[in-house]
């Protein structure tokens, strides 16, 4: 540890550069539902961290009061924070799309009242979700060590990109949505319902994070405020992405990556800082980020 | 009115600095500001911690400690026949608000002493406040020492009564070779100071040190470190909600508990039971309290709190004790100042000349009888070592024969000797109020 350099060894690197992919794929799952409304909607929502937080809870709620397995919470959390996106856009949202400094405030308002109704009906002590015994296990590839539940984390992640990108650009709706995002107005006029479209990417993007909140209350800790570690980051890959699905998958990896190695040749606390001064240099060359979506600026 | 460049600039500095310096235009005398008590009057205490947050894990716990021991005071008679009245404040896991709120105690609230901060950066954040006005902090946690004010009362461990024992235990029974792993904060870093000292002394090799920040719940690459160097034993000083991430990571990683066991300083029963007990079993933790303890003090004390409504977490756990204690440290000194100086003219720093060598004896305190240096102002106590077993609870593996000194300054005597006065110097110079 005392120089940069001096403890190398190929294998503990090796493993460094495989630990950056799941690192990258928790980033990235971390994103994906803010990637979808910010990409689609314009919309930065700043309760994106709350519902990774609903997605815990909804997952412990499921799990500790009805007894359901944990593999079932996972598309249960997607549903139940789903709605709660849904009903968040019926309500709230819609009335705000061509106000994004309203928006900015009423979804970080909305984060705040999540944040404490959960306080208020489950408390603030810490929460837990049990995963069979197989899953808090590891796998030996050679030198290579991972938990298996990592790996399930990294599939779900592959799994949800593909079936977004597949829902974005094989599907009628897919077709809409970009529609929609390029010219709104242009798209109404051939017939498209924009605001069902905005409400079903809101949901999406909504049940999204549920699933990736009822995975990180398994390698973390389920706390009201568990949302606010992981918001920076979702944010991060988002704005690094330029706010598209590919953006967003190359931004997750490459930040994810970087993140390892820095760590790996210094510290945690050292890499965190490398990684924020790389992101902001590349925001000064590249502000719309990597892979920005073309679209009707309004 | 004309209003010209000069005189607008000559305004808005005054305004400038009376706002960022209160004390110049707020009175400073003690009638101004300082609490006062009156006979069968309430008497005002602060309760500063973290309800919400990072940090929230541990301290509120300490927060329902501290207010079953109130309700627990009060309802014997209180202090000479006042009621304890609490101010209890969310720090919020932020250390401006801790400083924030505890001159909003001092000045605002005009309470005879505060109790609160579990971290010793937050303990920093409110110092200079605390010591300004000559006010009163109980610290009930465990802390590094090296600090030697007028102003505070810990009644948790020092390094020397924390992991002095602790690391000699692990390197006798599972080999010298060590790794440090911290919260990127002041504590991690000075309690590894310490550690390293005894450490060398018994006959250990430090492999690696790492901190992660405050808050962080990746620790892969720290645990890649960690596998690479393949150490006999962890000493991990991380706290808060990265501690439990930390455990479930170990384990997940494919760390063998058996192998390569965690010796921790804050792993209590309140992280064990966030992270699921099957993360928590077989690891170390040193401390002067476990709730498994037996003697009919803490069994009174166990069963009566979590039957109480503070007990609705389910557990008790070192820092809540500390903390329960601490109240009571408070309630012994403040009748002996009331009795040496008369109700209406105790102050906070009369409080805390009374509270020296104050005991806490068997009935009361849980961890057994503890008292306050006379000099230094923290706690003589019994440290001891658990293991966590597989239903949660911690088995006593080594207890201190006797009750342990507190030390402040245990790593660095030629900075001198902490007394009642201040730090005094080997040569005999002394300074006050020294963090």
């Amino acid at each position: 540890m005392d120089s940069l350099f001096g403890n190398f060894d190929l294998s503990a690197f090796a493993s460094a550069l495989l630990l950056g992919i799941s690192i990258g794929s928790i980033w990235l799952i971390a994103a994906l539902g803010l990637t979808i409304i910010y990409g689609t909607a314009g919309v930065i929502n700043m309760a994106h961290g709350e519902f990774l937080m609903l997605g815990a809870y909804s997952s412990y709620m499921l799990q500790a009061y009805f007894g359901v397995p944990f593999f079932l919470c996972i598309p249960a959390s997607f549903v139940i924070v789903g709605l709660v996106g849904l009903i968040m856009e019926r309500g709230l949202i819609r009335y705000l799309y061509n106000r994004p400094l309203d928006t900015l405030l009423a979804t970080w308002g909305v984060s705040l009242v999540l944040m404490q109704g959960v306080r208020l009906i489950f408390g603030s002590d810490p929460k837990y979700i049990a995963v069979p015994q197989m899953f808090q296990e590891s796998v030996e590839i050679g030198f290579f060590s991972i938990s298996l539940f990592r790996i399930v984390v990294l599939l779900i992640t592959a799994l949800l990109v593909a079936m977004i990108w597949y829902l974005f650009y094989r599907t009628r709706f897919g077709m809409q949505v970009r529609a929609v995002t390029q010219n709104k107005e242009m798209a109404a006029a051939f017939g498209i319902n924009s605001g069902r479209v905005y409400m079903m990417t809101f949901a999406l993007g909504a049940g999204l994070a549920g699933v990736a909140g009822s995975l990180f209350g398994v390698l973390n800790i389920v706390l009201p405020t568990m949302g606010t570690s992981y918001v920076v980051q979702a944010f991060l890959v988002v704005v690094v992405g330029g706010g598209s699905l590919v953006g967003s998958v190359a931004a997750g990896a490459g930040t994810g990556e970087l993140q390892s190695i820095f760590a790996y040749f210094t510290s945690d606390t050292f890499a965190r800082f490398l990684l924020f001064v790389l992101i902001v240099i590349l925001l000064r060359y590249k502000p719309q980020g990597l892979f920005a979506i073309t679209k009707a600026r309004r | 009115m004309k209003i010209s460049r000069r005189g607008f600039l000559k305004k808005t500095a005054v305004a400038a600095a009376a706002i960022a310096a209160p004390h110049l235009w707020v009175p400073v005398t003690r009638e101004a500001w300082g609490a006062t008590l009156k006979k069968g009057e309430p008497i005002k205490i602060g309760i500063l911690f973290s309800l919400t947050g990072s940090l929230a894990v541990p301290e509120e716990d300490s927060t329902l400690a501290m207010q079953y021991a109130i309700d627990e005071i009060n309802a014997a008679g209180g202090i000479n026949g006042s009621p304890i009245e609490p101010v209890i404040i969310d720090a919020k896991s932020d250390f401006n608000v801790y400083s924030e709120k505890m001159k909003e105690l001092i000045l605002r609230h005009k309470v005879i002493a505060t109790f609160g901060c579990y971290t010793s950066a937050s303990r920093k954040a409110v110092l200079p406040a605390v010591m300004q006005h000559k006010s009163l902090l109980y610290y009930p946690t465990c802390y590094e020492g090296a600090e030697c004010t007028q102003n505070t009362i810990c009644t948790g461990p020092l390094a020397n009564q924390h992991s002095k024992d602790l690391i000699p235990f692990m390197v006798q029974n599972f080999g010298k070779k060590v790794f440090f792993v911290g919260s990127d904060y002041v504590w991690p870093k000075e309690s590894n100071k310490n550690a390293k000292v005894w450490l060398e002394q018994a006959g250990g090799e430090l492999l690696g040190e790492e901190y992660i920040p405050l808050g962080s719940s990746e620790f892969t690459p720290v645990l890649n470190k960690i596998k690479q160097a393949n150490p006999d034993f962890i000493f991990s000083t991380v706290v808060g909600a990265s501690d439990i991430a930390f455990h479930k990571q170990f384990k997940q990683e494919g760390f063998k508990v058996e192998k390569m066991p965690i010796a921790s300083l804050t792993t209590g029963e309140i992280e064990t039971k966030a992270m699921g007990v099957e993360y928590g079993a077989g690891h170390f933790l040193s401390a002067p309290y476990f709730q498994g303890l037996d003697n009919p003090t803490n069994a009174k004390f166990v069963e009566k709190f979590l039957g109480s409504k503070y007990g609705k977490n389910g557990t008790t756990h070192y820092n809540m004790e500390e903390t329960y204690t601490s109240a009571y440290v408070f309630k012994y000194g403040l009748e002996k100042a009331i009795a040496d100086h008369g109700i209406e003219d105790v102050t906070s720093a009369k409080l805390r000349d009374a509270s020296a060598g104050i005991k806490v004896p068997d009935e009361v305190s849980p961890e057994g009888l503890t008292w306050i240096d006379p000099e230094n102002f923290n706690t003589w106590l019994v440290p001891k070592i658990g293991q966590c077993q597989a239903d949660g609870s911690f088995k006593i593996v080594k207890q201190a024969a006797e009750h342990v000194a507190p030390d402040p300054y245990s790593i660095y005597p030629d900075l001198g000797k902490c007394t009642a006065k201040g730090l005094m110097a080997p040569d005999g110079k002394l300074r006050t109020n020294v963090i």
